[in-house]
C-alpha cells in the first residue's frame, strides 16, 4: 500500500509514532500531483491535449511552500517530544471558497482572481492547528453555484477520478475529486443544498453535511447564509469523524454557530446499530421535475441501481440488528428545490452585492464615467453567467410585489419541510427514527457539458439531499455500490438534529459489514496503474 | 394552469437594479433560464400550507451566542486590508467621482 493510499488516522498513528515523518507524507502526496492532476485551473486556459484531458485538474493553487512549513513544524515537533495534533502530517485540500491568509482565495470567480485576504476561516486554522498539512485550494463551482463543478471561471473544471469524461458533482467537485484521487486524505468543502454529499456520492468518497451551526462559517464565502454548512470529505467513515471532531464548535467570531457541545464522534463510532431505527421513505425513491409550460411536478423514477443500493444497506443494516421503518412520509420533500430556487437565491443576491471593483479582487480595466459605471462593469465582466443568473432571480423573488407569493411562501413550505423530519425523529412520535436512509442522488455522474447549461436540470441533481439543509439537519453520504458503468453510488443517512455520531454510526456499521463486497475492490480509473505510469 | 412569466422589460430593469450589465446572447439565455427557473418555484403556488405554519429563516433555531457586542473593533493590520484594494490613495480606497457629487 502506498502512503497516498493510508487514511488520514493511519497517517497521523505514524507520525506521531515516529514511523514516518510529515516530510515524507507530503512528498508522496506531492509526486502523486505530479502524476494524476495535471495543469491546475486558470483564467486564461490553454487548449488541452488528450493526456491532459484524462487528468483530474482537482486544483486552482497548490500551497506547496505553506505545506512544506507545516510538515517541518510537524516534524519539529516529533523531536521535540510535542503534541503534533489529531491530524500531524495529514494532507488536505481546501475548497477555494475558504479564506487563508495571505494566499489568494478566489472562491472560482474572476472577479476575486486576486484576492489575498486578511484572515484564515476558522475551520481552516483548526486543521492548521490540529497538524494538517494544506496542499492546496480546491476547484469549485464559481461561488459555489452548481453542481458539476463546470461553472468554475478556472479552467479546466475537475474530472471525475472515476471516469475524467464524467464530473465529479459539485460544487466541492475538486475537493472530492481530490481525495478520491489520492492526492489527499481530506478535504475541507461546504454543502448549501448537497455540494458536499453529491460530489462524495459521484467521486465514491464519505461526504458529511453537519448540522447548521455546527461549525464555524467564519470565513467562508456567504452563499445562502441561512443553509452554508462547511463540512468534512474523506475516504472512509473513521476520517470523516475525526476530521468533524477537529473543526466543530462553537465560535464567537460566527453568530450563528452552536454552543452546543460536540459529540466524541470517534468515541461512539463503533457502537454498532442494534436497536437503531432506520426509515426509508418513498418521498425518496422518485424526482418531481417541473413542466417549463405548466409547472405542474411530473415525476420521474431514479436510476433502479441506485434505489437497489439503498435496499441492500437496509438489509445490511437490518441484520446487524437494526429496525428498520418503512413508509416515514416526507411529503414536503418534493417542493425542497422550488423552495431552494427562492430562499437560496435571494440570500445569494444579498451577499453578491459586496462585490463591486472598489475594496478587493477585479476592477475593470476600462475607462469608466463614474462609480456607478466602474460598479455595472466590474460586475458584468468579473462574474459568469450562473452568478449573474442567481443575483437576478433571487432580486426578482424578494422584490416588492413577488416577495409574498415567493420568498414568504418559501419560508413556510421550509418549515413545513422541517416539520416532517421533527415527525419522523419525535421520540414519542409513530416512527421514533434514529436516521432516515436515502439516496443522495438520483443518478450516477453525469458527462461533461451534458447538463451544464440546464440550470434547472442541474438544480434537480440535488433534490435528495437539498432538504436537510433546509431543515438544518446533519447528513452523511457514503460510498454505497457501483452501477454497470462502474460509477459510484451514493447512499445517505439523516439525522436529528446533531446527532451527526448517529449517522456516522450506521455509516460506519455499513462501510466495515461491507468491506468483503466486491465492488470495493475496484478503484478510480486514474488510480489504476496503466494510466498513472 | 398557465403560469407568469419574467417580461423582457422586466428583466432588463432587474439588470439595472442589480448594477450589472449583459451582453446580448447572455441576456437571452439568462431570461429563458429565470423563465425556466420561475416554473419550478411556480410549485410552491400550489403547496397546500399548513393552518398554524409559521415562516423559518432557519431550519434550526440558531443556538449562538447571539451577535457580539456593537462596539468599533481595530483590525489590527488595515494595511493588509487596502493593499489588496484596487486602488487606493491616503489609506482609503480611491474610486471615480459619484455622478452629481461635488
Amino acid at each position: 500500500m502506498s502512503l497516498n493510499q493510508l487514511s488520514a488516522s493511519e497517517v497521523s498513528a505514524r507520525v506521531h509514532a515516529g514511523e514516518l515523518s510529515a516530510r515524507e507524507v507530503l512528498e508522496a502526496s506531492l509526486a502523486q500531483i505530479r502524476a494524476v492532476d495535471g495543469v491546475p485551473g486558470s483564467l486564461d486556459q490553454k487548449p488541452l491535449d488528450p493526456a491532459e484531458e484524462q487528468k483530474v485538474h482537482a486544483f486552482i493553487r497548490l500551497t506547496e511552500d505553506l505545506a512544506c512549513q507545516q510538515a517541518d513544524e510537524i516534524d519539529r515537533k516529533i523531536a521535540a517530544g510535542e503534541d503534533p495534533g489529531a491530524l500531524a502530517g495529514v494532507p488536505v485540500s481546501i475548497k477555494d471558497i475558504f479564506t487563508l491568509q495571505g494566499i489568494e482565495t478566489t472562491a472560482a470567480s474572476r472577479i476575486l482572481w486576486n484576492f489575498k485576504p486578511p484572515y484564515t476561516a476558522t475551520p481552516v486554522q483548526k486543521l492548521i492547528d490540529a497538524g494538517a498539512l494544506v496542499l492546496g485550494k480546491a476547484n469549485l463551482d464559481e461561488f459555489t453555484f452548481g453542481s458539476s463543478s463546470e461553472s468554475s471561471a478556472f479552467k479546466p473544471s475537475p474530472n471525475n477520478p472515476w471516469d475524467p469524461s464524467r464530473v465529479p458533482g459539485g460544487s466541492s467537485g475538486g475537493s472530492t475529486a481530490s481525495v478520491a484521487a489520492e492526492e489527499v486524505a481530506l478535504s475541507l468543502g461546504t454543502d448549501t443544498g448537497g455540494s458536499i454529499r453529491q460530489p462524495a456520492a459521484f467521486c465514491g468518497v464519505v461526504g458529511l453535511k453537519p448540522t447548521y451551526g455546527r461549525v464555524s462559517r467564519y470565513g467562508l464565502m456567504a452563499f445562502s447564509s441561512s443553509l452554508d454548512c462547511p463540512g468534512p470529505i474523506a475516504r472512509n467513515v473513521s476520517d470523516a469523524a475525526l476530521m468533524l471532531q477537529v473543526i466543530a464548535g462553537n465560535d464567537p467570531k460566527d453568530s450563528t454557530s452552536s454552543v452546543v457541545p460536540p459529540s466524541n464522534y470517534l468515541e461512539t463510532l463503533k457502537e454498532g446499530v442494534k436497536g437503531l431505527r432506520v426509515g426509508l421513505s418513498p418521498d425518496y425513491s422518485h424526482l418531481f421535475y417541473p413542466d417549463f409550460e405548466t409547472g405542474e411536478l411530473a415525476m420521474e423514477t431514479i436510476q433502479a441501481e441506485i434505489s437497489q443500493a439503498v435496499q441492500h444497506a437496509a438489509s445490511v443494516l437490518a441484520d446487524l440488528g437494526a429496525e428498520i421503518v418503512e413508509n416515514v412520509p416526507l411529503p414536503n420533500a418534493k417542493y425542497s428545490i422550488p423552495t431552494y430556487f427562492v430562499v437560496s437565491r435571494v440570500e445569494a443576491a444579498s451577499n453578491l452585492h459586496r462585490f463591486d471593483g472598489v475594496k478587493y479582487g477585479y476592477r475593470t480595466p476600462v475607462d469608466v464615467e463614474d462609480l456607478q459605471d466602474l460598479i455595472r462593469r466590474t460586475r458584468a465582466e468579473g462574474f459568469g453567467s450562473e452568478v449573474k443568473l442567481r443575483i437576478l432571480m433571487g432580486m426578482y423573488l424578494s422584490s416588492e410585489g413577488y416577495a409574498a407569493n415567493y420568498y414568504q411562501r418559501a419560508l413556510k413550505v421550509r418549515a413545513m419541510i422541517r416539520r416532517d423530519f421533527e415527525r419522523a425523529f419525535d421520540p414519542h412520535g409513530e416512527h421514533r427514527l434514529d436516521v432516515i436512509l436515502t439516496p443522495t442522488t438520483a443518478t450516477t455522474s453525469f458527462k461533461r457539458n451534458d447538463v451544464f447549461g440546464n440550470t434547472v436540470r442541474m438544480q434537480y441533481s440535488d433534490q435528495m439531499t437539498v432538504s436537510a439543509n433546509h431543515a438544518g439537519l446533519p447528513a452523511v453520504s457514503i460510498p454505497g455500490g457501483l452501477d454497470a458503468d462502474n460509477l459510484p453510488i451514493g447512499i445517505q443517512f439523516i439525522g436529528p438534529d446533531f446527532r451527526e455520531d448517529l449517522t456516522l454510526r450506521a455509516s460506519y456499521a455499513f462501510e466495515q459489514a461491507t468491506q468483503g463486497e466486491a465492488w470495493r475492490a475496484v478503484r478510480p480509473v486514474v488510480l489504476r496503474q496503466e494510466v498513472t505510469k | 394552469m398557465s403560469i407568469s412569466k419574467i417580461s423582457p422589460e422586466l428583466f432588463h430593469k432587474l439588470v439595472g437594479l442589480a448594477a450589472l450589465e449583459l451582453i446580448s446572447a447572455e441576456g437571452a439565455y439568462l431570461l429563458t433560464e429565470m423563465n425556466h427557473q420561475l416554473s419550478s418555484v411556480n410549485a410552491l403556488l400550489q403547496v397546500p400550507l399548513e393552518d398554524d405554519i409559521q415562516p423559518t429563516l432557519h431550519g434550526i433555531e440558531c443556538q449562538g451566542a447571539g451577535p457580539r457586542a456593537d462596539a468599533w473593533q481595530p483590525f489590527p493590520t488595515p494595511g493588509e486590508i487596502l493593499a489588496g484594494a484596487p486602488e487606493s490613495e491616503d489609506g482609503m480606497f480611491a474610486v471615480p467621482d459619484v455622478k452629481g457629487a461635488k
